[in-house]
């Protein structure tokens, strides 16, 4: 059974990524390497206000000051800053004023990915920004948004004509103090999506970015800005897929989110950068700061992630609870294989009275893979009445895997209830017989214990979305019985 | 002596006053001893007194109780009052050996009873490690972790006397042996002790440590523990602490486990100014059993660090890990927890719960429950709350006529029995329920008392 068992986990792990073509279109690229003239250079290419430039040139000075974080349970190979390329478009980038003006080839791209950037895929529901290698290639459904108020574009279409919303919430979450790698994106950043919902709306789609890097050799920094005025509502999707390479890609990309008064964002993610190959060849570095700041009373954000790629996972979707009876929760789904690792997790900031947060981990190791949850509760001395409960469960399949633990939790008020509770532990052979008795394969059982296993947070998902997890679950882990 | 600092770095301070004393720190110490001082300086010297950047004292600093200054006693003065007579610990049922150390040094008019099993070997860590050189050349500083902490090799290299316990094999030692640490100077006052326990194959001991402070100024005690575990062996170690708030006390104990063995580790936080327990555990074969256990009852602004690691080394082991805190006031505390689980340590069974109540606006916890594991059939646990007396079970009690103060004592008490009921030793269970009692009605404050025995010494003061 065991050998069966190896042979089982050979096929699924060798399956091939599916999402690992290029696409052959020809990209407008800067120089590799970094210095200021580069970031002026960006700058300049996305002609940038001043401010901006200011801006850029700030975060880079400070970002020269720094040094790479390595409290992380992760082995991360040095990263030579001057071997990246920090800018690539598609080159024909122009006005977008129909799909007819999309180049075919970034077109296929797109629907090779399933991805309903086409406008006659109402039914979809989806209004989609893609960003390719960094600049965002096209964003849907705007008039129909656009009617309702909402503001749904690239980054850069927001700098130049909402300038006054930018300046006034572009590093009010993320500070570009705030680490390494945001500050780099700060200096760096090439495109992104901005959102802003007004008060009282409820965005009638779900809004959704697609990343895909494509050109060799280049880092992706995107930024993504979610402003939920009063009493909005909006779901937020995210999804990420590279090309097959033997280098590794740096992904360094940032996510703000700022709630007012009663309003609600639902951030999901579904991450399938390249993981590299079964060696732990290439494969993208993804370090990612998302954090959101729930500012009004009454405001919610939630957080779920689904993250099955990158070989390397540096992300802490993190939640600062500031208005009074404001509410966070994360749920997140991190598979690693083969060689991949992940140091993931969230930060509970609790400020505001009354606020609740609820952390739901599941962890799934696989190969030779190392998958740590890290995460930090903290209640501040006026913060009345938090409530957190976190829970985070951790799955290994195979013996060469590791699974790790680190929460924190900080209580400076009394009147704070905070629970954690974490357990680790491989499908039980109990249960496998059970379902074989029943007539299911091993592997069938195996697909059907880890489904059940990480269904807590899929149900979290929207449905569209939800069965993309399910399928990337199933491609990563199919049938590795421990 | 006394140490005089004011610009200098901390540490400066400290390794200067290494290097000044090192012949006075060898006079009494054998070569196994005097040799380990070098490497373990060296280490001091690297890693300096922990701050906040080091993850495992992210919660506590020590360097503000580090920068006072100290007086040692590197050649023993001699205690001339006779100890036994001044303090007498008489616990009810208790029938323990008794032994004395005095500012880290063993007491040298200690009596030991005749009737100690045969082969027994109870005594001072600087005597034994001269009289038994093979004893210490096989066990002495092999299980301390100087590299992981440099308070740890801060002691290796000053550590001078102790208490020594061997168990021969096949040995049972019934009766439980209680050390009493006094500490007591007419200045502030720095002590270093270190102390090796050997029990080997087939035998058994129970060793309890009560920590104690008999006069009003500041200490800083710096205490390591080594302890070996042999096949199908059983030890007990029950540190019992009750200083006053002018005591920083550092204890560190390390753990290393044969097949069979059971180790059961017990911290008792009654009374201290800043107290860090590190537990460190070693599971080097197969079914070893450990638990570790610890309870903190904090008020005004004492502050307790517990730092565990427990290593599942190997497979078919199991851990059991449980400590409980009561803070009231502007009391802190920090937990820090790690199990680790190597890669061929399978079916392994760890658990570890962290469950704090916080009884004021002011009091402050922080708790970090680590799970570390690179096995996969092997079941893991951890948990970690944070709460206050519950509303209902409060109303429930007073709806039956209990006042409110009672209520409140009733439910601390039934919080901090879960960890209590862990004593494997009757009568000093019994005696610590009375004592967490008394704590919780806020009627132990005489901390320069015996906790055990209440004894009191001749100058009392009252607690700050």
């Amino acid at each position: 059974m065991a050998e069966n068992q190896d042979k089982i986990l050979e096929e699924v792990t060798g399956s091939d990524y599916k999402y690992g073509f290029t696409t052959d279109i020809e990209t407008e690229v800067i120089p590799k390497g970094l210095n200021e003239d580069v970031v002026r250079l960006i700058s300049q290419k996305k002609n940038e206000p001043e401010w901006m430039l200011e801006y850029r040139l700030k975060a880079f000075n400070h970002w020269l000051k720094m040094e790479q974080p390595e409290w992380a349970k992760l082995n991360i190979p040095k990263i030579d800053f001057q071997d990246i390329i920090y800018y690539a478009a598609p080159k024909q980038k122009p006005q977008l004023d129909s799909m007819d003006d999309v180049d075919p080839e970034l077109k296929a791209t797109f629907e090779k990915l399933g991805i309903p950037l086409d406008e006659q895929k109402v039914l979809a529901g989806v209004a989609v920004d893609a960003v390719m290698d960094s600049v965002s290639v096209k964003t849907t459904f705007k008039e129909t948004l656009a009617e309702k108020g909402i503001i749904f574009c690239s980054f850069s279409e927001a700098v130049q004509e909402y300038p006054d919303l930018i300046k006034k919430y572009m590093g009010s979450v993320v500070n570009y103090t705030d680490n390494f790698f945001a500050a780099l994106n700060n200096a760096v950043f090439s495109d992104g999506s901005f959102v802003y919902i007004p008060k009282g709306v409820r965005c009638p789609i779900e809004l959704s970015t697609y990343f895909r890097i494509n050109a060799t050799n280049t880092g992706q920094f995107e930024r993504t800005l979610i402003v939920a005025d009063d009493d909005s509502y909006v779901s937020y999707l995210e999804g990420c897929t590279a090309p097959q390479r033997d280098e590794n890609q740096l992904h360094a990309a940032i996510v703000e989110i700022v709630t007012m008064e009663r309003a609600e964002v639902k951030y999901s993610t579904v991450q399938n950068w390249y993981p590299g190959d079964k060696e732990g060849k290439g494969g993208i570095y993804n370090f990612v700061t998302k954090r959101a700041l729930c500012k009004g009373d009454y405001s919610k954000v939630m957080w779920t992630q689904v993250e099955t790629g990158s070989a390397i996972t540096w992300k802490y979707p993190s939640c600062v609870l500031m208005g009074d009876h404001s509410v966070g929760e994360f749920y997140s789904v991190a598979v690693t294989n083969n060689y991949q690792q992940a140091d993931t997790g969230t930060k509970m900031i609790h400020l505001g009275k009354n606020t609740r947060s609820l952390i739901v981990s599941k962890g799934v190791s696989a190969g030779k893979s190392q998958n740590s949850y890290r995460g930090l509760v903290r209640v501040n001395k006026k913060a009345e009445n938090a409530r957190n409960f976190s829970q985070c469960d951790s799955l290994l399949m195979g013996d060469q895997c590791g699974a790790h633990t680190f929460p924190y939790l900080e209580i400076n008020n009394n009147t704070a209830k905070v629970e954690h509770e974490a357990t680790t532990s491989k499908i039980g052979e109990d249960q496998i017989f059970y379902c074989n008795t029943r007539g299911l394969s091993t592997e069938d059982a195996v697909g059907l214990i880890v489904n059940g296993y990480v269904k807590e947070v899929i149900n979290q998902l929207p449905m569209e979305f939800a069965v993309e997890a399910q399928k990337l679950l199933q491609i990563s882990l199919e049938g590795s019985v421990g | 002596m006394s140490i005089a600092g004011a610009e200098i770095k901390v540490e400066e301070k400290y390794i200067s006053l290494f290097k000044e004393n090192q012949g006075r720190l060898n006079i009494m110490a054998s070569d196994v001893v005097a040799n380990a001082r070098e490497g373990a300086i060296k280490i001091f010297e690297d890693k300096g007194i922990p701050n906040r950047k080091v993850e495992s004292y992210k919660y506590t600093n020590l360097n503000p109780q580090f920068e006072k200054d100290y007086t040692c006693d590197f050649e023993h003065e001699v205690f001339n009052q006779n100890l036994t007579e001044v303090f007498n610990c008489n616990v009810e049922d208790l029938e323990a050996i008794t032994i004395y150390l005095i500012n880290g040094w063993y007491y040298r008019k200690n009596q030991l009873p005749d009737s100690l099993p045969e082969g027994v070997l109870i005594g001072s860590f600087a005597e034994f490690s001269k009289s038994h050189p093979e004893l210490f050349e096989t066990h002495y500083n092999k299980y301390a972790k100087n590299e992981e902490d440099s308070l740890v090799a801060m002691n290796t290299a000053f550590a001078q006397d102790g208490f020594f316990i061997y168990v021969p094999k096949g040995v049972v030692v019934e009766k439980p042996i209680q050390i009493v640490n006094i500490m007591k100077a007419e200045e502030s006052f720095m002590a270093f002790s270190r102390n090796l326990v050997v029990i080997e194959e087939n035998a058994q001991a129970k060793i309890m440590v009560c920590e104690h402070t008999l006069s009003e100024n500041r200490f800083l005690v710096n205490a390591v523990t080594e302890a070996f575990v042999d096949k199908n062996s059983v030890f007990d170690i029950y540190n019992i602490q009750n200083q006053h708030n002018l005591t920083t006390s550092i204890s560190s104990v390390f753990v290393k486990q044969k097949e069979h063995s059971s180790v059961l580790t017990h911290n008792l936080t009654l009374h201290t100014g800043v107290t860090r327990n590190n537990i460190y555990v070693h599971m080097d074969d197969e079914h070893c059993e450990s638990r570790i256990y610890g309870l903190y009852v904090s008020d005004k602004t004492q502050h307790v660090d517990n730092f565990s690691f427990v290593d599942h080394a190997m497979p078919n082991c199991y851990s059991e890990e449980l400590f409980k805190g009561v803070l009231d006031d502007s009391a802190t505390a920090a937990f820090a927890g790690k199990i680790m689980v190597r890669p061929n340590a399978q079916k392994t069974n760890a658990f570890q719960k962290n469950d704090n109540l916080l009884l004021t606006d002011n009091a402050k916890i922080n708790t970090k429950p680590m799970l570390e594991i690179y096995a996969d059939d092997v079941k893991c646990s951890h948990g970690a709350t944070v709460g206050q007396l519950d509303e209902k079970s409060m109303f429930y009690l007073r709806s039956r006529g209990i006042s409110k103060e009672e209520a409140r004592v009733l439910l601390m008490y039934a919080f901090a029995y879960e960890a209590v009921e862990k004593i494997r030793v009757e009568a000093v269970r019994e005696q610590i329920r009375g004592l967490v009692e008394q704590v919780f009605r806020g009627e132990l404050n005489k901390c320069n008392s015996c906790v055990l025995c209440g004894q009191v010494s001749d100058n009392e003061f009252t607690c700050m």
